[in-house]
């Protein structure tokens, strides 16, 4: 085990020194589940490299070896059928390789798809995170606050979003904390992610969802408990409750900067959650008027930000 | 809306105006051209109504290279908008129009008619037929594909292109959030062609298995036939799927039904899942017949028989089978649990053992071979590494929770544009030097060619490999711009420069058939690389009936004992020889779908209905017309073959 992990800090480095000083986001990780999933890649990136060095190096010692330009003018190539050994090994390292890796890949879908191991004890933050045409909604339905297009976390704590959309599919993605899920506008899914140490970090929409896609992006800050507890306060004390005709506002296309209320939108617009996947088939009728708002005139499209 | 605003562009720009302007001049100087020199005739007789595979194949090649100018031009656009930060060339709207047509275009437009190109041309010579089964089936074939692409292209100009990425993933590409023709021009032009992929499945097949020549077991045919097997099998197994889909989507875009709509029952994924259950095998579609063209040249310039026949046949027939149980892998972050993912992903790193096999059995065909760096053999070695870097970042996919982080990135742009560049457009290119010389009696400059390899193989290497580490590094795909604060900078500019050079190699390869036409000797005989399969055995040009005796064969490479070990490839003697006639409905037909498919998209309903009623006219035509073909003398055959060994 000594020898991998010394060979995966050696892969990790060499992809760190290529990319100039800062490290890829995606190997940065700050939380368990990009830990998990940035030792998959790491692992992967390390065994393949070997794979690819061995077919270099074979074709490179065929290529100078056997050269036309080398081989006497009366070579003949022989005529061979294939060697059931050969044919057995090439087969075999592969499967090989591929059961191993299979297995790290069925041991990490159960443990990306979970609560993070490293915090199993704690209860969970529930925040409902919604995407409507450009921005992200995040409300917290135990604080009863929400925002749009900033996400304050505590850190220590696993984190359980419930992901849904206003419109067309998008991914939600904060790849420092893991790997991305999908929000729909017919279901709700589920993303368990947790922050390691406190710090800022990007956030975005990462699947393509029309003309404002590349601005879809939000700020996410870790902070310990009690910096969260203090700031859910504040916003209780500050911020102006959020409306059925202000977050109808907040729905039309178009992007805002970051905003705070107090109160949430779960309870006038319920997320799609009675269509979780798997769920039994459900009755039409989930669509209300917020999902009338995504139809309007496209010309508020254009006010970008 | 005032009838004729719905033809407007949504999102003029300069460009598109003078773009307008090009093609019309070009339509003028073609029409002009065409009756200055008196070609109208020549160009019915002989292309138009032709139902020659050969000619068919050709005119797939030619339509291909087109295509690949379009797709190739989007690419730069979309490089030359990242270049650089805060990029204001194109706007959000064009930037998505841009991206959307390249992927079509590259899939559907440019891959796939050049796949059809080799296997309409190279398949009846090597297994030493006269024709396909149904070649008047054929000749639709290619006119419902061409006129599926010509529509896509107009799209540029009447009522504005798609803009919902080339998977056009629904509720995006639904009348709400994507309200102009574009998505419309989408759902319409690939039916029209996938119509004509669909024929050309059920025609290679018949091809394949009822007009070997005698003595041509299934395991005695010629790799690139057995890859061309394969793949028509798929074919015919998925091309309904997206004909379904695409039926379904143009219902909820024309009708008002709601089968992918997120309201009344409709379900967003179903789209998503019907698109890749045959988006998945697609790509397979596209890189078998590539494989099957690395193993032809390979084995041509190794100077041996390729290694391990049965075990390249069993690939990719595994392979096959495999590629329809993969296609979840394309949405493993859509929230199906951890189980579907787990199955998904072992399925999709099973593919890597055949393919593993295959490599490894070239790398042993060139083993104690003899080998010639041709420009064809360049690019087959260039695909090895490079496609083995791309197969090996597809494992790497395949592992679903990394998946996670990968998904949506230009780490994937970044995969799949390293199987697909080196998989297909290499093999493409090989075969385009492999074959020019049968189908058009001149070789393609060596010097020139090997240039354009260089600075292909440099070009994709410095345009794609960046991306890798930019998608690592959170760049998400289908961005029209990112900022400075990113620090994507640099290597989205060294993307651009790597398609900048990729755009050279390129013209040196249009600039390489200039040369070639005007300096290049003509008299190369008809097997000029000293090859091994049965097409190579007639003469150059290929007479209208292939071969004037039927060749008989006893192993898979039976040109090759033909020269080698005294094997004799024809015997008997010059008998009179059936062939089909040419006509013109195919292309009647083609451009009837074409007005269908039009008022279509427009909802320009009377004109649909008329256009549908003179599609089945057309159709019941053909079922009474009274065709029986003709016969070539065998006068008339003596005649051209003297001719044509005078010619070698």
């Amino acid at each position: 085990m000594k020898v991998k992990s010394a060979l995966l800090m050696l892969v990790f480095t060499i992809a760190t020194v290529l990319t100039g000083c800062e490290p890829l986001m995606v190997l940065d990780p700050k939380g368990p589940q990009a830990e998990r999933q940035a030792h998959d890649i790491i692992l992967s990136i390390g065994i393949m490299s070997f794979i690819v060095i061995v077919v270099f190096a074979i074709l490179i010692y065929v290529l100078i070896k056997y050269r036309a330009s080398k081989a006497s003018p009366d070579y003949e190539p022989p005529h061979i059928e294939g060697n059931k050994w050969v044919e057995l090994i090439c087969v075999g390292i592969p499967i090989v390789i591929v059961t191993y890796f299979s297995i790290v890949s069925v041991q990490s879908n159960y443990i990306v798809e979970a609560k993070p191991q490293a915090y199993a004890d704690k209860e969970p933050l529930i925040i409902y995170a919604s995407s409507s045409d450009w921005k992200w909604h995040f409300s917290y339905p135990e604080e009863n606050i929400e925002t749009v297009n900033y996400l304050y976390i505590p850190t220590d704590r696993p984190i359980e979003f419930k992901l849904y959309s206003y419109g067309p599919i998008t991914s939600f993605w904060i790849p420092q904390l893991g790997g991305q899920k999908y929000a729909m506008s017919d279901m709700t899914t589920t993303l368990h992610l947790a922050a390691d140490e406190p710090g800022e970090m990007m956030g975005r929409n990462a699947n393509f969802s029309g003309k404002g896609f590349a601005e879809n992006m939000f700020n996410v800050t870790a902070m310990s408990q009690k910096d969260f507890d203090k700031w859910v306060k504040d916003v209780k004390k500050t911020a102006k409750p959020l409306t059925k005709e202000e977050f109808n506002k907040l729905l039309k296309p178009g992007h805002l900067g970051q905003m705070t209320f107090t109160g949430t939108h779960l309870g006038f617009n319920p997320p799609p959650e009675h269509h979780q996947m798997g769920a039994p088939g459900e009755k039409e009728g989930h669509s209300d008027d917020s999902h009338m708002e995504m139809n309007m005139d496209m010309s508020d499209h254009q006010d970008h930000n | 809306m005032d009838f004729f605003d719905r033809f407007a562009i949504p999102n003029p720009s300069i460009a598109i105006y003078a773009s307008m302007v090009a093609i019309g001049l070009t339509v003028v100087a073609i029409i002009a051209g065409l009756t200055y020199f008196k070609k109208w005739g020549y160009l019915w007789r002989e292309w138009l109504t032709t139902v020659d595979h050969k000619r068919i194949g050709i005119m797939y090649l030619i339509s291909a290279l087109i295509m690949l100018f379009r797709g190739g031009v989007d690419a730069i656009m979309l490089r030359a908008q990242l270049a650089v930060p805060d990029n204001k060339l194109l706007d959000p709207q064009h930037y998505n129009e841009v991206f959307s047509t390249h992927g079509v275009i590259m899939v559907m437009f440019m891959a796939m008619p050049f796949i059809f190109a080799f296997m309409n041309y190279v398949v009846p010579l090597q297994i030493g037929a006269r024709d396909v089964a149904f070649p008047r089936l054929n000749a639709l074939s290619f006119w419902l594909f061409f006129f599926g692409a010509m529509l896509f292209n107009i799209s540029f100009v009447i009522g504005g292109s798609p803009d919902a990425g080339w998977t056009s993933y629904f509720p995006l590409a639904g009348n709400d959030l994507s309200p102009h023709v574009g998505t419309n021009y989408y759902m319409m032009a690939i039916q029209i062609s996938g119509i004509g992929s669909l024929m050309t499945g059920i025609n290679m097949i018949t091809t394949i298995f009822k007009m070997r020549a005698p003595g041509m077991t299934l395991m005695k045919m010629p790799m690139f036939t057995w890859s061309v097997l394969v793949t028509n099998l798929i074919i015919v197994t998925v091309f309904p799927v997206i004909t379904v889909a695409l039926a379904m989507g143009t219902m909820d875009r024309l009708f008002g039904t709601h089968f992918f709509a997120t309201t009344n029952g409709g379900m967003d994924m179903l789209w998503a899942n019907l698109f890749w259950v045959w988006g998945h095998p697609e790509v397979y579609i596209l890189i078998l017949p590539a494989f099957g063209l690395y193993s032809e040249i390979i084995s041509t310039f190794s100077g041996r028989n390729l290694y391990g026949y049965k075990s390249m046949v069993a690939s990719m027939v595994i392979i096959s089978a495999l590629s329809c149980m993969v296609w979840a892998h394309h949405f493993f972050t859509m929230g199906q649990g951890a189980l579907a993912n787990s199955f998904f992903s072992i399925t999709t790193m099973m593919i890597a053992v055949p393919t593993g096999v295959k490599i490894f059995n070239w790398l042993f065909t060139l083993w104690k071979g003899k080998i010639r760096f041709t420009v064809p053999m360049l690019y087959s070695l260039g695909f090895i590494p490079l496609f083995v870097i791309g197969g090996v970042t597809g494992v790497m996919l395949a592992m679903s929770a990394a998946d996670y982080q990968y998904h949506n990135t230009m780490f994937l742009v970044a995969h799949f544009h390293n199987t697909i560049i080196p998989g297909v457009v290499f093999a493409m290119l090989a075969g385009l030097t492999y074959y020019w010389p049968k189908m058009f009696g001149f070789m393609l400059n060596e010097r020139i060619g090997k240039w354009a390899f260089w600075l292909l193989s440099i070009g994709f290497c410095l345009a794609f490999f960046p991306m890798y580490i930019t998608g690592l590094d959170g760049q998400a795909r289908r961005m029209y711009t990112y900022s400075e604060a990113t620090g994507y900078g640099p290597l989205n500019m060294l993307s651009f420069v790597g398609a900048g050079v990729m755009a050279i190699s390129f013209a040196l390869i249009v600039y390489n058939v200039y040369y070639s036409v005007r300096y290049s000797p003509r008299n190369i005989g008809a097997d000029p690389w000293d090859a091994r399969s049965l097409e190579w055995a007639t003469h150059t040009p290929v007479p209208e009936y292939n071969f004037a005796i039927e060749p008989h064969v006893a192993s898979s490479e039976a040109f090759w004992d033909a020269k080698k070990k005294g094997h004799e490839l024809f015997p008997g003697k010059v008998e009179k020889i059936h062939m089909p006639n040419s006509s013109g409905v195919p292309f009647i037909m083609s451009a009837i779908f074409f007005v269908f498919g039009f008022s279509m998209i427009f909802s320009l309903w009377i004109p649909a209905i008329i256009s549908l009623i003179g599609i089945f006219a057309c159709m019941a035509h053909r079922s009474f017309e009274n065709d029986h073909g003709r016969y070539i003398s065998v006068k008339e055959i003596e005649e051209t073959e003297t001719k044509l060994r005078g010619v070698n």
